[in-house]
């Protein structure tokens, strides 16, 4: 199979597509928790509760009101090859909780923008992942997902507490909002500490994608909403517009000041990673990640041309080891991992040039 | 420095906590801190989870110290979780653990989140009651200020509305 066919078969359509300020912000994700009335949370369930549990879900996802919001696959995990559920976690399609859940399952809507995790930390954890800064469309179609689930199932529901959710981080609206951020001016320009002290003071956190803190790997970011109880879904999201925006407004400014103050040291360092992308025969993900950054870096500033943008997300992804393992078909250790991550960016980044995307 | 709590040994472990923009800091020992809570011992050792997080904070807290202390501390008759347990894993059994440990939670709740009052989504087929019950809050803080801007008209439309509202709801 070629690499292109790969791409697109194995990988999301977060992963392909872009969206609105997609020069910084890679995608926008929201998850809301619910739990049904009356069982145990899977904390403590059985594996009959558990059984239980999918079992009214399967039967809700095959109600009229979930089937009207697209064609959704449930997958159960134990019966999904090790390799396949790493897979699936390296997308962000579930998360590594599940994986290790016992009784835990997923249902995926084809394009993989939707999902419900079923018996992780919660029973119902739906998810919607989309390119580009669109928050507020996700959470449209988070919310349209629960109501439609809604109309079948009893969710865990009080009055003065929101929605009951197995941890009490999670309780009230049961909604975790989040954008991943490309920032890599603010981290070369050392900014970046300073904006994210200041995120933590209005109930947002952010972290590292891969890596912590101000060492995140490949720049990139994730902020999120610390409060779900006590503000309104609206509230939350519009708290995290303010502070995106902001992030994203600082990142622009930084990136043009830099090109006008070392405009040669910029075009050089992105090109000197492009030429090690584009050449290199082993490359560990730690370096491919930072030489991915500023290869996407450059061509948001109009230094690389014919190279597409979401080249960054696409192979940060399909860098990882899982995938690496399914495209070559077998396992490795790391040192050929290494190799075969420098041959995988290299003919990815042949496809582009030779205009097979 | 000395620690904290027990004013012998010195302090070696200093626990940054930040809580709704909130810092607090303890200077601990080894010792005090391994009796203090998971969270300031497991702060050294490296491995920090939220769920560690959260039972810390639930043992700093002097309510929890105190049921902790009592001999029977609550416990969920549903899914007979013990509140101890909860704090020690930071996660509920089933939603009727926020009934049986609540007057303790509250206090974490305001705590971990802005406060204990829920005000977003209901769930549309089972929330009715308590959607018409949100928008009669409303529309009497509304119609309060309406008449205190002497905009009759607007209010009178108000009034009719709660009242159709109150016949509903039976209020």
């Amino acid at each position: 199979m070629s690499l292109g066919d790969f791409l697109s078969q194995s990988g999301s359509k977060w992963l392909r597509d872009e969206g609105p300020d997609s020069d910084i912000v890679i995608s926008s994700r929201l998850r809301i928790a619910r739990n049904l009335a009356g069982q145990s949370f899977p904390t403590i369930a059985t594996e009959k509760d558990q059984r239980y549990v999918l079992e009214a879900v399967r039967q809700a996802a095959s109600g009229s009101a979930v089937r009207r919001l697209g064609e959704f696959e449930m997958l159960v995990l134990k019966d999904i090859s090790d390799l396949d559920k790493q897979v699936m976690v390296e997308k962000h399609v579930v998360s590594p909780a599940l994986v290790d859940a016992p009784g835990g399952a997923v249902l995926l809507r084809k394009d993989e923008e939707m999902s419900v995790m079923v018996n992780e930390e919660d029973h119902l954890r739906m998810q919607c992942m989309l390119p580009g800064y669109q928050l507020d469309q996700a959470l449209k179609m988070a919310d349209e997902l629960d109501d439609a689930f809604e109309e079948t199932l009893d969710f865990a529901f009080d009055e003065n507490k929101g929605y009951l959710t197995a941890c009490p981080t999670n309780v009230g609206t049961g909604m975790r909002a989040s954008i991943m951020l490309h920032l890599p001016v603010l981290v070369v320009t050392g900014n970046i500490n300073r904006i994210l002290s200041a995120v933590t003071q209005v109930g947002l956190t952010v972290r590292g994608i891969y890596g912590e803190g101000s060492d995140a790997l490949g720049n990139l970011f994730q902020v999120s909403n610390q409060i779900t109880l006590g503000q309104s879904e609206q509230e939350i999201l519009s708290n995290l517009h303010g502070v995106a925006n902001q992030i994203i407004e600082h990142e622009r400014v930084a990136r043009q000041h830099l090109l006008r103050e070392a405009r040669m040291r910029v075009e050089d360092r992105v090109c000197r990673s492009f030429g090690i992308l584009a050449y290199s025969r082993q490359i560990d993900s730690k370096e491919a990640m930072q030489r991915l950054s500023d290869v996407r870096l450059g061509i948001d500033l109009d230094i690389i041309k014919g190279v597409s943008s979401s080249i960054l997300k696409e192979l940060m992804v399909a860098t990882q080891p899982g995938f690496l393992q399914k495209y070559y078909g077998h396992e490795m250790s790391p040192g050929e991992r290494d190799i075969k991550r420098a041959a995988l960016i290299r003919e990815r980044l042949r496809m582009d040039s030779q205009g097979l995307k | 420095m000395l620690c904290e709590h027990c004013g012998k040994r010195p302090a070696t472990v200093h626990l940054t906590e930040i809580v709704q923009g909130q810092k607090s800091e303890y200077h601990l020992c080894e010792t005090c801190a391994r009796e203090k809570g998971e969270a300031a011992y497991q702060a050294i050792a490296g491995a920090f989870s939220v769920n560690q997080l959260l039972s810390g904070l639930m043992n700093f807290d002097p309510w929890v110290q105190e049921r902790v202390e009592t001999a029977a501390p609550p416990r969920c008759e549903h899914c007979g979780m013990t509140f101890n347990q909860f704090s020690q894993i930071g996660r509920f059994g089933c939603p009727h653990c926020y009934d049986a440990f609540s007057p303790g939670l509250d206090s974490l709740l305001r705590k971990i989140q802005s406060s204990d009052q829920h005000v977003g989504k209901v769930p549309k087929r089972r929330g009715g009651a308590i959607g018409m019950k949100r928008e009669l809050q409303k529309l009497r803080l509304e119609l309060q200020q309406r008449i205190a801007e002497e905009r009759f008209e607007e209010a009178a439309h108000l009034r009719d509305r709660i009242r159709y509202l109150e016949q509903q709801t039976g209020t």
